[in-house]
């Protein structure tokens, strides 16, 4: 419990970070993203591009969820898919209950990505939210 | 039978989910469709403090594993096999038939984790009793392989801050198929559980379904008098289509049934129609069977006034507010997670 609630503290003090106001060189580099109730905390997070920015992904529900990063035909190929895990891609993060993962992600052309998780049911339930990727020039 | 079930009675509650595509049966069904659970029916006796919860799991085929969890307002005392009879016979006291056959006959139709305070095997049904939080159960269900819908975090949470107790029920198809049982042939099974007011969760009716998925259900509530309810079956997909005393017949009738002995000689009978989109029902139906005020936190209407104690028992208060509450029925419905997930 103790350990959960430092995670929840460090990953409010994300959010506040992500959700400043600033010039893409100065947007956050760290984002937590918590998971409550099958809802993302975060559904709009501005990162810059071209730099390392690293997730860290908090499953504070007793169900499976997944975090999967992407543009529509990704989406697309998952919504119809069948992997029952992911693990070896650093935009398809599986979170069992209850677990804390961490990705890194570098992206390199601005604009929107979409990060839901296809569990049946659970996009339409809400699981949804968008990475806004800036340019830094 | 224990002491305090003589001569007890009271609230029946019958649940009928309308068979619906698989989507769009409040998770009764998996969502490959392998495995369908053709409707639940529930009926609830009451009196003297005592629960009587009887109802049924219908078998539609398929394979597999397939089941729900039931909200429950205490620790149930005993977990049996339920009579043949009872509830065909509620449901035909409000809906007779023009040409009914001679009643007898329609027997023949007829890590952390929760902590198990209970289990037992009823044919194909394998039945345990739970206590712990929405959290703890969830992950119980988790653990032992199966995927709740996406709501079911926030259900459980809901159910569990007012009463800590749920019972799973895992309908296994194929030992089902292994012991002749046919298409629609149903399982009863019978809870007893000391409580001080009925309760009927339906909330819960709506979980895994979309907004405007529809939820029939058919609720009938025998007390030992006339019942206040609440919210009032009038508005927001909720009807009372029938309220009246019970009669003779009924009563003789479902006191001749298995284990249904304690029915009382009197008794009132209310018929509750559920005919609501699943976005409607943010409620539950508090019952209050003397007639008086039933529970606003009963009825989902406002929040308990505490949660469960790290140590997992329940407070003072919630103990007040299971005593108000009384068995419940409904379906947070398992999916099988052997099964391929998308994504």
């Amino acid at each position: 419990m103790i350990v959960r609630t430092i995670v929840a503290l460090a990953l409010a003090a994300l959010a506040a970070s992500a959700c400043t106001t600033a010039s893409a060189a100065q947007l956050p580099t760290r984002i937590g993203i918590r998971i409550h109730y099958s809802h993302f905390d975060q559904t709009k997070i501005d990162v810059p591009m071209g730099v390392p920015i690293t997730f860290t992904l908090v499953n504070d529900d007793p169900i499976d969820h997944e975090w999967l990063i992407g543009d529509d035909a990704f989406h697309a190929r998952h919504r119809a898919g069948t992997e029952a895990v992911h693990g070896d891609r650093p935009n398809e993060v599986s979170l069992p209950a209850f677990s804390v993962k961490t990705t890194t992600l570098t992206f390199d052309r601005p604009g929107p990505l979409t990060f839901i998780c296809h569990f049946p049911q659970h996009e339409a339930y809400g699981m949804v939210g968008v990475v806004m990727v800036k340019a830094t020039g | 039978m224990r002491g305090f079930l003589a001569g007890l009675a009271a609230v029946a509650a019958v649940l009928i989910l309308t068979t619906q595509p698989a989507a769009a049966c409040a998770g009764l069904i998996g969502p490959n469709g392998a495995v369908n659970l053709l409707r639940t029916t529930t009926f609830a006796g009451y009196h003297n403090g005592v629960e009587h919860y009887v109802t049924s799991f219908q078998f539609a085929g398929g394979s597999g594993q397939f089941g729900s969890l039931i909200p429950l307002p205490g620790i149930p005392d005993k977990v049996e096999k339920g009579g043949a009879w009872t509830l065909q016979r509620l449901i035909r006291e409000t809906n007779p038939i023009p040409t009914a056959a001679p009643f007898a006959l329609a027997a023949d139709s007829a890590k952390r984790s929760a902590q198990v305070i209970l289990e037992v095997r009823i044919d194909a049904l394998d039945i345990t009793v739970l206590k712990g939080g929405g959290a703890e159960v969830g992950q119980w269900a988790t653990e032992h392989g199966f995927r709740l819908p996406p709501a079911a975090p926030e259900v459980l949470d809901f159910y569990a801050n007012r009463s800590p107790i749920f019972l799973a029920a895992v309908f296994d198809a194929d030992a089902a198929k292994a012991r002749g049982q046919r298409i629609g042939d149903g399982t009863p099974v019978h809870v007893t559980i000391p409580t001080a007011n009925p309760w009927v969760p339906l909330r819960i009716l709506g979980l895994g379904k979309s907004a405007d998925d529809r939820v029939d259900a058919d609720v009938y509530l025998l007390t030992d008098k006339r019942p206040a309810l609440l919210p009032y079956p009038f508005a927001n997909g909720m009807r009372l289509d029938h309220s009246a005393t019970a009669t003779t017949s009924l009563l003789d009738d479902l006191r001749s049934d298995k284990g249904m002995d304690w029915v009382p000689q009197s008794g009132w009978l209310s018929k509750i129609a559920i005919d609501a989109s699943a976005s409607q029902l943010t409620y539950d139906l508090a019952v209050d069977a003397k007639g008086t005020s039933p529970s606003r936190v009963a009825a989902g209407l406002e929040a308990p006034p505490s949660v469960t104690n790290p140590s997992g028992q329940p407070s003072g208060d919630q103990l007040a507010l299971i005593g108000i509450a009384l068995a419940a029925f409904g379906a947070i419905f398992l999916i099988r997670k052997s099964q391929p997930v998308i994504g």
